[in-house]
């Protein structure tokens, strides 16, 4: 019992990363049509966004502490950061160590800038091309953004810590009943299922409550018509990839505290993505949500020692045999849109 | 010729001697000189440039003729490489028995996948292919070890039984061979300053690469490759006609399956070794970028781009950044520097960046790869000729 809900969490955990990226994706295809290889390549450059800021806030002067000495007599050298020396040592302090949340203040305008970008000037020019050539496109950009990254901060991955007050485990298992140190599990995984269960619902709100969102989902039905009732719908999809493009942006950002970011995991994600995408649907943002989750419950229960007793290599495969198991016997996919890419 | 067109035959012809002489063509600069880390004629690579040649044929007569993305293609050259290497190991070191073995089963593999992924197309068919490769990949890693060899992967040894293969004496070690010759075996020649490498193993991949050339030509002008690219083009068209495109898609992606065997099969015939990263999706999305960067759905197209990129993998990556300060020598201290710092982003290491930068151009502007640069290169010579031909006949007339 108390195994099953430590892959529950665990598996809710991994399913809010996978739900993020997936979301993202099918709101770029809902919108532009434009099957986007270069996702988890965004995904990596929120998580590196956050690298960043945790670099640049702790960048330090290096000053002579006089009160102490080092083993020659000397005036020791002590390293303080810039942000100690402006907002004092309490506040630099908390500056410091809080520093992945806060870089979520400079990864979204990042993300908008790149989002729109990448859509302006390439993506733009493929939406009358064949899917085949978006996919290859994106591929290769995904490669480019990949590269650069690793140009600049290295092969290896970079580890990040989460602000202190997040660093241990909530022992869950005491606040539903059972008995303590059963169910023991970290902070920040708890925080980031939280954090990714509100981007969610707010892309939802967005979509559903506001004006702007109504026009896109209407465009998303019939591009064509709201054209020609005179809404310049071009833009609002721009507007929507930038969006997709945040959201992917701040899921790698936080995701840094639990996965030390590289170069390559934006490629890892996306390849499990799209399985989660198309499992869900084609279009569909519920679909692409609810995917996300199952799949990545169901990764964590297969991975079980009980269920690779009985299945070995279960917990390797599970997602890809989902994912063969739904094609075939769902060709839209769970909740896929009727008309939408169903051959 | 060979029941060829003329044009189709000068082509054919055009590959043999590229690859019958591909050893000296592609050294040309002597041993001693400074440009020669560009040459690209020593066995190890030559070797890799017909054998993902064979490869991205193979894709593309999937990809270039239906229209199928698929990115799961390295499993089937992964297994192609376990069948060789267990052929190697049992039976006997001749590549033969291995590279036939290897076809064989690929081949079966990929009618079970393909009977399977060809139900759906579009994006799906991709990930279904890309589920299948992943698979095999993920379990080649962990449940199948005992016969895959994990994380180690597989290499002829000492004590396996070679029940076909003489005893091996004291100190000698298993080397792959055909009747007697072996795959390592070369002849040296030494021109003036200039070294060329004639490498047995090398024209033995160059053969079959020749054979699955020739065999991709008859494909293309059948019947058959012609009802492939109708798939392409319109399949719905197909099937209100009352044609069942199953057999002929099913019978084309069991054929590239089939290529992509006998390359894992040369390989291991080639290094007597396998590993799971074979069949890993990035190996798959590099035959993709091969074919595409070649040209999908013509005939050159994908062996050159296996050839371009594997020798940007083993050229580009061998300039790091000492090289490069002897390059900018001449120029005043800061500006090399900035240029060693600028040009260091796109050689050693990160080489991909310059393949994933070349490959988004070519797919911008040159949808047809590197055939169709060629060939509009082509007509603005021709025009030129024209042009030039008419400037000295104006001139002639002057006099």
């Amino acid at each position: 019992m108390e195994a099953i809900i430590l892959q529950i969490l665990d598996g809710l955990n991994k399913g809010s990363a996978y739900a993020l990226i997936a979301l993202g994706l099918t709101l770029i295809f809902g919108t532009l049509g434009v099957v986007n290889f270069a996702h988890g390549a965004l995904f990596m450059i929120g998580a590196f966004c956050a690298v960043t800021i945790s670099r640049v806030l702790s960048i330090s002067q290096i000053v002579l502490d006089e009160t102490r000495t080092d083993f020659l007599g000397k005036p020791l050298q002590v390293k303080v950061p810039y942000v100690d020396q402006w907002f004092g040592p309490e506040m630099g302090q908390l500056i410091v160590d809080w520093s992945v949340p806060i870089s979520l203040l400079v990864t979204i305008p990042i993300m908008i800038i790149i989002g729109i970008t990448m859509e302006r000037g390439l993506i733009k020019h493929f939406y009358k091309r064949p899917h085949a050539d978006q996919i290859l496109v994106t591929f290769g950009l995904a490669i480019v953004l990949g590269e650069v990254i690793k140009y600049f901060y290295g092969a290896n991955p970079v580890p990040t810590p989460a602000p202190s007050a997040f660093v241990g485990s909530l022992d869950v298992g005491v606040l539903i009943g059972l008995d303590p140190f059963t169910v023991v599990y970290p902070y920040w995984r708890l925080i980031y299922f939280g954090f990714a269960a509100i981007i969610i619902t707010a892309v939802f709100a967005f979509l559903q409550f506001t004006t702007f969102g109504m026009v896109v989902r209407a465009g998303m039905q019939d591009r064509e018509t709201v054209g020609l009732l005179g809404i310049n719908i071009d833009r609002k999809f721009t507007i929507m990839f930038a969006i997709a493009a945040c959201v992917a942006g701040v899921a790698g950002a936080m995701y840094a505290p639990i996965n030390a970011p590289n170069y390559n995991m934006g490629m890892d994600f996306l390849v499990l993505s799209f399985v989660v995408v198309v499992v869900g649907g084609m279009g569909s943002l519920g679909g692409a949500v609810l995917s996300g989750f199952l799949l990545g419950i169901l990764q964590s229960l297969a991975s079980m020692t009980e269920v690779i007793d009985i299945a070995p290599g279960i917990n390797q495969v599970i997602i890809y045999l989902v994912a063969i198991i739904v094609l075939l016997t769902r060709p839209r996919g769970l909740m896929g849109r009727r008309g939408v890419m169903e051959d | 010729m060979l029941g060829l067109k003329f044009s189709d035959f000068a082509l054919f012809m055009l590959v043999v001697l590229c690859v019958a002489l591909a050893p000296i063509l592609l050294n040309p600069f002597p041993a001693s000189s400074e440009l020669a880390q560009f040459n690209a004629g020593y066995p190890d690579l030559l070797q890799r440039f017909v054998i993902f040649g064979v490869f991205a044929v193979g894709f593309n007569i999937l990809f270039g003729l239906t229209g199928y993305l698929s990115f799961g293609h390295a499993a089937f050259l992964g297994i192609g490489s376990y069948a060789a290497i267990w052929m190697m190991k049992l039976l006997t070191m001749n590549v033969i028995p291995a590279i036939i073995l290897s076809v064989i089963v690929a081949g079966v593999f990929s009618l079970l996948v393909g009977y399977i992924s060809l139900r759906r197309s579009g994006i799906y068919f991709s990930i279904l292919t890309l589920a299948f490769a992943e698979m095999s990949y993920a379990l080649a890693y962990s449940v199948l070890t005992p016969i895959t060899g994990g994380e180690t992967g597989l290499q002829p040894k000492l004590s396996d039984p070679r029940i076909l293969d003489a005893e091996l004496s004291a100190g000698e070690s298993p080397a792959a061979n055909l009747f007697g010759i072996g795959m390592r075996d070369s002849y040296i020649v030494n021109f003036g300053d200039w070294v060329f490498t004639f490498n047995a193993g090398y024209y033995i991949a160059g053969l079959f690469l020749l054979v699955a050339f020739y065999l991709s030509i008859r494909i293309f002008r059948s019947p058959f490759g012609t009802m492939l690219r109708a798939v392409k083009s319109n399949q719905n068209r197909m099937s209100y006609t009352g044609l069942n495109t199953k057999p002929y898609t099913l019978a084309a992606f069991v054929i590239s399956g089939m290529y992509a065997g006998l390359a894992g099969g040369l390989l291991v015939a080639m290094d007597s070794q396998v590993g799971p990263e074979r069949m890993f999706w990035t190996a798959s999305g590099e035959v993709v970028l091969m074919t595409i960067l070649g040209g999908a759905g013509t005939l050159i197209g994908p062996v050159l781009g296996a050839g371009a990129i594997k020798y940007m993998e083993n050229i580009l990556s061998k300039i790091n950044e000492t090289v490069l300060k002897g390059w900018f020598e001449f120029l005043p201290d800061a500006a090399s520097e900035w240029v060693v710092l600028f040009l260091n982003m796109f050689t050693g290491k990160s080489w991909h960046l310059t393949l994933g930068l070349i490959f988004m151009l070519v797919v911008i502007f040159l949808p047809g790869g590197l055939v169709e640069g060629g060939q509009r290169i082509a007509r603005l010579f021709g025009i030129g000729k024209k042009r030039n031909q008419t400037v000295e006949s104006d001139s002639a007339a002057s006099k």
